[in-house]
C-alpha cells in the first residue's frame, strides 16, 4: 500500500522537482525565475492542444513519445522510492530497468529518424553515442554492487538501510560511485554541461532537437518522460548519498525528499556555475564517470580481500 | 605618391572632375598594384552618369584614394588576381549587369534583377525563391551529408540560408545565402525626398542606428557645407559609442547563452538595456531614432542629462567590469571560446574583414583611430587588438571595448559645451558634381556611404557598405573545420547583421 502511494506521489511530484532547477538557475541568474508549478501549467496547456504529424511521417513517430512515457513510468515500478520496497522486483530487474530506458531511447531515435530532418539526425546520432558510455558506468557500477551484495535487483541496493550497507562494506570508493552517478544522470537526462536544456539552437541539441517535431499531448509525454527518468535518477543518487535511515516512517519520508531535494538543487547548481562542454569533449566527460566506478571498483576488490 | 589616385579625406567632398578617370586597364592595374601594396577596399562600385556606365573605387591606406574609369561591359576579374574584391565584383555584376570575366565564384548576392534591364548575369528570372538557377556548392562523398539551415529560423531573428557541408560533426564548408530583406536601400537614397534620408539611413539595420544615420549625415553635410557645432559632435561620438556598448554588451551575454553559461547570459541582457536606455533618455528612442541629423543633431544634452547619464554610467561600470571577470575567469566557458572558429590573419586580410572581426584577427585598423570624425581626433582610443583569431579573442576584443567606450563616454560627459539643435532643414541642392566618402567605426566596423552627385546637385548614386559585407565570409571560414555544434557560438561572435548586408 505504502508503495503504490509513493508511486503515485512520485508521479505527481516529479515535474515540482524538475521545476526547481529551473529556480535554482533563475536565483544564479539574478532573475525571479518561472513559478514551481510551471511544469504542471506547460503539462496541461500541452494535453490541451492538438498533435500536428507531418505527412512524412510513419507510426514510428507517434509511437515515440507513447514509448517513452511508458517506460519511463514502468521503471519507477522496480525504484524503491525513500526507501521502501518497491512495487516490482525479481533478481535481475536492474538489467531490465537498464534495457527499459534503452528501448526508450531506440524509439525516440527512431521518430527522430523518421522524420528525415538532418537536425534530427544529428541529434539521433549524438544521443545514440553518449549513452553507450553511460552504459559501461552503469555496469561497472552493477558489477560493483554485486560483488558487494552477491544481489541482483535495485531494492537490494537502495531499499531500506541497504545503502548503509553498501557503504560499510565499501567505504570511502563508494564516493566515486556516487560522483559517477551524477555524472550519469547529467548525461542521461541531457543536462549542462552535456546538453543545453534552456537552448533553442537546433545545431547545439542532443535531446532536445529529436523531439523538435513532437506537439501537443505527444510532446506532453515526453516531457512527463523525461520528468520521471530524471525522478529516477534522482532518487538512486538520494538514496547513495544519504544512506540513513530513523525508524520512524514519517522522518524517514520527510528525509527522504529533503534529500531529493538537494539532489535536484546540486544539478541546478551545477547548470549555474559551468558552461556546457564542446561536443568532442562530452565523451570523455561521460567517460569519467567509467573510469570513476572502475577505479571504486578495483580498490573495493582489493579492500574487501 | 604612384600616380592614378586622387588622395581624398574622409567626409570631405571633392569635384568629380579632379577624381582621376583613368581607361579600364590602367584602372585596374592600379588598383591591383595597390592592394598588392597593402591597400584594402572601401568601395568598388558601378554607378551611372549621364547614360555611361562608370566604375569607382576607394582603396584606403593611411589615406583614402580614389579613382573612377568607363565601365567595359565585361572586363577581367579582379578578383581572379586580388580576393578582396570578391564580393564588390558580384555586387556591381548584379547591379549593374556587367561581366568580371574569369571571377572565380560568380554568384548572385541579394538575388535581384539588375537595374539597367540588361540579360541577367546568373540567368536568373526571379520568378522563384532565392537561390534561382544557383546549385549550392556540395560536396560528395559517402559520409558526407548536408545540413540545410534556415530561412526561417528558430528565434527572432533576421532571415538567412545556411547550408553546411559536414563530415560527421566537422564542418567542410559553409554557403551562406543572404538577400531575403533587400529592400532596394540605394536606389531609395537615391531617389528620396531630402526629408525622407535620414528616416531611410535609420532603417538600413535598426541594431546601426546611429552608425548609418552618422555616415548620412557627414555626407550631405559634406555636400551642404553646413558643418554641425562642437556640442552636436560630442552627442553623436557619444550616442555612436552607447550603440557600440548596448550591442558588445547583449553579444557577450548572448555568447555565454549559447555555451549555457547563465549568469552573465542575464546579466549582460539586463545590461544591454540600461545601456540602451541612456540611449533613450538622450533622444526618446533606444535605439537612437531621429536623434542624428545632417546639420546636427535634434536633441541636446543638458547638465541635467550629464549628470543622469555620468550617473548611471558610474553605477553599471563596476558591474559590466564584475560581469566580464565572471564571465573569461570561468574555465569552462574559455575552453569552449578558445581556439573555436579560427581565421587566420592571412584569411582575415584576403577577406578585408573590419571591425572586431578583423581585429581579432591582428588586423590592426580602427576608423576611430585612422580617419577620425566627429569627436574622435580629440579622444584618445586605444587600439584593442587580439591576434589568436577565434572566438575567445573576438569576445575579449568586444569586452575591452566595452569598459573603453565607457570610459570615451565619461570623458566626453564631461565636457559641458551647449548645441543648438538643428531644425530639420532643407539643404538641396547639394554641391554638384561631387562626390564624397564617410567612413566611421560602427560596432561592427567600418561603415561607409559614398555619395555622388550629378551636376544639378541631385544625389546620382548612393552607395551603402554595412561591415556586414565584408564580414561574412569570416564567419564562413572560421566555421571550416569546426564542429557544427559550435556554429551558433561562432555566429555570435560576429553577430554580422542580414539586413545591412540584404540592403
Amino acid at each position: 500500500m505504502q508503495s503504490v502511494v509513493l508511486l503515485v506521489s512520485a508521479l505527481l511530484l516529479a515535474p515540482l522537482y524538475s521545476a526547481m532547477i529551473l529556480k535554482v538557475k533563475a536565483f544564479f541568474g539574478g532573475k525571479k525565475g518561472p513559478p514551481l508549478l510551471i511544469n504542471y501549467y506547460t503539462l496541461i496547456k500541452l494535453f490541451k492542444k492538438g498533435s500536428v504529424y507531418s505527412t512524412s511521417t510513419t507510426l514510428i513517430f507517434k509511437l515515440g513519445p507513447l514509448v517513452s512515457l511508458c517506460t519511463a513510468v514502468m521503471i519507477l515500478l522496480f525504484l524503491p522510492i525513500a526507501g521502501h520496497p518497491p512495487l516490482i522486483s525479481f533478481n535481475g530487474d536492474i538489467i531490465l530497468v537498464i534495457y527499459l530506458m534503452a528501448l526508450a531511447r531506440f524509439f525516440t531515435i527512431a521518430a527522430a529518424l523518421d522524420t528525415a530532418s538532418p537536425f534530427e539526425g544529428m541529434g539521433a546520432a549524438r544521443e545514440a553515442f553518449f549513452p553507450i558510455i553511460c552504459e559501461a558506468a552503469l555496469f561497472m557500477m552493477l558489477i560493483l554492487f554485486y560483488i558487494l551484495t552477491g544481489e541482483l535487483n535495485l531494492a537490494a541496493y537502495f531499499a531500506g538501510a541497504q545503502p548503509l550497507g553498501l557503504w560499510q562494506s565499501a567505504g570511502a570508493p563508494l564516493l566515486f560511485v556516487v560522483l559517477a552517478l551524477f555524472i550519469v544522470m547529467l548525461t542521461e537526462n541531457a543536462r549542462v554541461p552535456v546538453d543545453d536544456p534552456a537552448t533553442h539552437l537546433e545545431l547545439t541539441m542532443i535531446h532536445e532537437v529529436m523531439v523538435l517535431d513532437h506537439s501537443g499531448p505527444d510532446f506532453a509525454f515526453i516531457e512527463l518522460g523525461a520528468f520521471y527518468k530524471l525522478f529516477f535518477y534522482a532518487t538512486l543518487v538520494a538514496r547513495l548519498l544519504c544512506p540513513w535511515t530513523f525508524d520512524v516512517p514519517l522522518l524517514d519520508l520527510i528525509f527522504f525528499f529533503g534529500v531529493l531535494c538537494l539532489v535536484y538543487m546540486a544539478i541546478g547548481v551545477t547548470e549555474s556555475v559551468m558552461a556546457r562542454y564542446r561536443m568532442d569533449k562530452v565523451p570523455q566527460f561521460v567517460l569519467t564517470s567509467f573510469a570513476l566506478v572502475f577505479f571504486a571498483t578495483v580498490i573495493t576488490l582489493e579492500f574487501i580481500k | 605618391m604612384k600616380p592614378g589616385f586622387l588622395q581624398i579625406d574622409n567626409g570631405k567632398a571633392v569635384a568629380i572632375a579632379s577624381i582621376p578617370d583613368l581607361a579600364f586597364d590602367d584602372f585596374r592595374n592600379a588598383a591591383l598594384d595597390r592592394v598588392a601594396d597593402g591597400a584594402q577596399v572601401v568601395h568598388f562600385f558601378a554607378y551611372k552618369t549621364g547614360q555611361q556606365i562608370r566604375l569607382a573605387v576607394v582603396l584606403r591606406t593611411q589615406h583614402l584614394l580614389v579613382a573612377t574609369c568607363d565601365a567595359p561591359h565585361t572586363f577581367p576579374s579582379l578578383t581572379a588576381v586580388c580576393e578582396p574584391f570578391h564580393m564588390f565584383e558580384r555586387e556591381i555584376a548584379e547591379q549593374f549587369g556587367l561581366r568580371p570575366e574569369g571571377h572565380p565564384w560568380l554568384k548572385m548576392v541579394r538575388y535581384h534583377a539588375n537595374q539597367e534591364g540588361l540579360a541577367d548575369i546568373f540567368g536568373n528570372a526571379y520568378e522563384h525563391d532565392i537561390p534561382g538557377n544557383y546549385p549550392y556548392y556540395a560536396v560528395e562523398g559517402e559520409e558526407i551529408h548536408e545540413v540545410a539551415v534556415g530561412p526561417v529560423h528558430a528565434g527572432v531573428i533576421e532571415p538567412g540560408h545556411f547550408r553546411f557541408n559536414c563530415i560527421g560533426e566537422r564542418v567542410l564548408h559553409l554557403e551562406i545565402q543572404l538577400g531575403y530583406q533587400h529592400r532596394g536601400v540605394e536606389q531609395l537614397l537615391r531617389a528620396a525626398d531630402f526629408k525622407r534620408l535620414p528616416t531611410l539611413a535609420e532603417s538600413i539595420a535598426g541594431d546601426t542606428t546611429i552608425g548609418h544615420s552618422l555616415c548620412m549625415a557627414q555626407a550631405v553635410e559634406a555636400l551642404s557645407g553646413r558643418a554641425p557645432d562642437a556640442g552636436a559632435r560630442i552627442i553623436r561620438t557619444i550616442a555612436l559609442e552607447l550603440e557600440r556598448i548596448a550591442n558588445h554588451a547583449g553579444d557577450l551575454g548572448a555568447l555565454s547563452g549559447d555555451v549555457a553559461f547563465l549568469p552573465p547570459a542575464n546579466y549582460f541582457g539586463r545590461m544591454r538595456g540600461d545601456f540602451l536606455n541612456m540611449t533613450l533618455w538622450i533622444c526618446g528612442n533606444r535605439l537612437g531614432k531621429g536623434l542624428v541629423r545632417p546639420g546636427g543633431v535634434l536633441f541636446p544634452i543638458t547638465d541635467e542629462d550629464r549628470k543622469v547619464l555620468s550617473g548611471r554610467l558610474n553605477e553599471l561600470t563596476p558591474q559590466v567590469a564584475h560581469t566580464i571577470e565572471l564571465l573569461f575567469q570561468t574555465s569552462s566557458v574559455r575552453s569552449r571560446f578558445e581556439d573555436c572558429g579560427v581565421v587566420s590573419m592571412a584569411d582575415a586580410a584576403k577577406l578585408g574583414l573590419v571591425g572586431p572581426a578583423g581585429r581579432a584577427s591582428g588586423l590592426a585598423y580602427d576608423v576611430r583611430r585612422d580617419f577620425p570624425t566627429e569627436q574622435y581626433p580629440h579622444i584618445a582610443i586605444p587600439l584593442s587588438m587580439q591576434t589568436g583569431g577565434d572566438v575567445l579573442s573576438r569576445a575579449r576584443i568586444r569586452a575591452s571595448e566595452v569598459l573603453q567606450s565607457i570610459a570615451m563616454i565619461q570623458t566626453l560627459l564631461a565636457q559641458p559645451i551647449a548645441t543648438e539643435c538643428v531644425p530639420p532643414a532643407d539643404m538641396t541642392p547639394l554641391a554638384p558634381s561631387s562626390f564624397v566618402v564617410t567612413l566611421n567605426e560602427g560596432w561592427r566596423g567600418e561603415l561607409s556611404h559614398c555619395l555622388l552627385t550629378d551636376p544639378a546637385g541631385n544625389i546620382e548614386r548612393y552607395k551603402v557598405k554595412d561591415p556586414s559585407f565584408h564580414n561574412w565570409n569570416g564567419l564562413a571560414m572560421a566555421l571550416r573545420n569546426t564542429g557544427i555544434s559550435d556554429f551558433p557560438l561562432n555566429n555570435k561572435s560576429f553577430n554580422l547583421s542580414y539586413c545591412g548586408f540584404d540592403l
